[in-house]
């Protein structure tokens, strides 16, 4: 049964991926995109990875499609033809590679083995000793927060570059800071879509604040929470324009707390290295190992979450203040 | 045990109203009645489908996310569909009926 | 040989090579982004099949239960779909910068632009 459910969804993705090379047209493939996102979100599912699935199914079926659609306002939704020569190649080049590849997994383990190298190394001691180690159900969270903590460092970094190279691409020149106000131009408005968002944008955020404090005993963590914030307050900035939105948060709040987040991880970390311990060990903060290792991860995921939470919306008020600059 | 086989009739009935909805979507001539096929069979589906889940699941707190679910849905899935015709009839697409008679469109409203 | 044992692993190949070619075969530059997504949401399913154990049950610690999957996968894909739609985002704002200095964002144009200089 399960097997049909998991042939099912990926061939629904498949039929995906190649309805995105027929269709014409960007706003089409855009609606795809979303759709594949939603089934990938799905298909993470079945494989156990509820945690993956959350992350997908808020980035790949919503903001993801969001941003590509903000793009294509800017730089217009018309696709070109390729011309006939182009397509010989690269058909030849994709269906060479990809015999090679499916050669190639013969030699893997068969799909769903138990003891497939890839689960023999680290991840029966994630399994069997976090929850005595770690003390939260969760094990997910517990390698992404403890365990492994100077990765998620890491990726937290990357996504805080990013925010910054999308300020520094989309700056208008001798605009910064200035928020855009579009008084003037007519917005057109939908009064049912205004009142019900305006009922669930709370509860959004407050859902969104249950997944980040929720996330040891539960799905969910910082990156889910810090990515579904975003989508609250977006949902609001799409409804009611970017000034009353720039009005509730700030864009210079936004970025001092994206910092904020990456410092307060940092920090947690440092904290340790000031009592002559390593980096990111969290024993220093209480003489119980159980409990420091709860402070740590809440700190941790606090920062996580922050970080992409605001990371989010900067790009979403660097976006729409550019189209808002275009439309003029 | 009647328990169980309502929730299975629940299960079916959404499934089919689903099925429907799809085969709608795919075979209606215009937009608005596409939107009509899947917007007024998908609540009541999912709405199906998730009452058959919480007369399947037996403790308290899935019990209460379902429900929530169920409110969210009740929420978001007439909300879509109205967006979605309303942003097609704001766009100029005018259903095929008014097309096809040769009637020149109505303004739309609030234009 | 039981195909069921391998259908993931094809897929996430078609699904890459389907990807694959929309890069390279499209001019539009908001459209290979899109092959990059497809491309690298490929690349997930393949991470996230390999952690898959038969039977097992989501890897949050419960009782009773002994077979989980592999929760090391779902910690970097966890934070690789984040990392990657903050990074499209600066794919995106760039493709933006280039219609304002070209006034187009297919590829054949701009190239021929360049050449014309």
């Amino acid at each position: 049964m399960e097997l049909l459910v998991d042939i099912a969804l990926l061939s629904m993705l498949v039929a995906t991926a190649v309805s995105l090379i027929l269709v014409r047209g960007l706003v089409a493939s855009i609606m795809l995109t979303s759709i594949y996102g939603l089934l990938s979100a799905s298909f993470f599912v079945t494989m156990d990875a509820v945690d993956v699935a959350f992350t997908e199914a808020a980035v790949g079926a919503g903001v993801s499609p969001l941003l590509l659609l903000m793009t294509v306002a800017l730089v217009g939704r018309v696709e070109q033809q390729p011309r006939k020569r182009h397509i010989a190649f690269p058909l030849l080049l994709v269906t060479v590679t990809g015999v090679l590849l499916i050669v190639g997994t013969l030699d893997m383990p068969p799909f769903g083995s138990a003891d497939a190298p890839a689960l023999q190394h680290v991840a029966p001691r994630y399994l069997q000793q976090s929850g005595e180690e770690i003390g939260i159900p969760n094990v997910v969270t517990s390698v992404l927060a403890s365990y492994r903590a100077y990765d998620t460092l890491g990726e937290v970094l990357v996504i805080f570059t990013a925010g910054i190279a999308v300020i520094l691409v989309l700056m208008l020149p001798g605009r910064r800071g200035s928020v855009p106000d579009d008084a003037g131009r007519q917005r057109p408005r939908n009064v049912v879509v205004n009142v019900v968002s305006k009922i669930l944008i709370p509860f959004m955020l407050l859902f969104a604040l249950y997944v980040q404090f929720h996330g040891e005993y539960g799905p969910g963590g910082g990156f889910q929470a810090g990515v579904i914030f975003a989508s609250g307050i977006i949902l609001y900035g799409l409804l009611y324009g970017l000034p009353s939105v720039c009005r509730v948060i700030p864009p210079p709040v936004v970025e001092a707390l994206a910092a904020l987040g990456v410092l307060l991880y940092a920090l947690t970390g440092v904290l340790a290295l000031l009592d002559g311990r390593p980096f990111l060990d969290y024993s220093v903060l209480a003489t119980d190992p159980v409990t420091a290792q709860y402070l740590g991860i809440t700190a941790i995921e606090l920062g996580v979450g922050v970080t992409v939470a605001s990371v989010i919306i900067t790009i979403f008020y660097a976006f729409a203040a550019h189209l808002s600059e275009a439309q003029r | 045990m009647v328990l169980h086989w309502l929730s299975e009739a629940c299960l079916l009935a959404g499934s089919f109203l689903l099925l429907t909805g799809a085969l709608g979507f795919l075979r209606f001539p215009d937009i608005y009645a596409r939107i009509h096929a899947c917007g007024v069979t998908e609540t009541l589906a999912t709405s199906l489908i998730l009452v058959a889940l919480l007369l399947k699941s037996e403790a308290a707190l899935p019990q209460v996310k379902l429900l929530f679910i169920l409110l969210f849905l009740m929420f978001s899935g007439p909300t879509a569909s109205h967006a979605l015709a309303k942003a097609a009839w704001q766009g100029g697409v005018r259903p095929r009926a008014t097309r096809d008679a040769g009637e020149r469109p109505a303004s739309p409203a609030g234009r | 040989m039981d195909i069921a044992s391998y259908f993931n692993y094809w897929i996430v190949i078609v699904l890459m090579m389907l990807g694959f070619y929309i890069v390279i075969a499209r001019g539009n530059l908001v459209k290979k982004l899109i092959g990059l997504n497809i491309f690298q949401t490929s690349v997930f399913i393949l991470y996230i099949s390999a952690g898959k154990v038969s039977d097992g049950a989501a890897p949050i610690l419960t009782e009773g239960v002994s077979v989980y999957s592999n929760p090391l996968p779902h910690v970097l894909i966890l934070t690789a779909i984040v990392v990657g739609i903050a990074t499209t985002a600066v794919g995106l704002a760039l493709v933006a910068r280039i219609h304002e200095a070209y006034g187009t964002v297919e590829e054949s144009q701009i190239l021929e632009q360049d050449n014309a200089c």
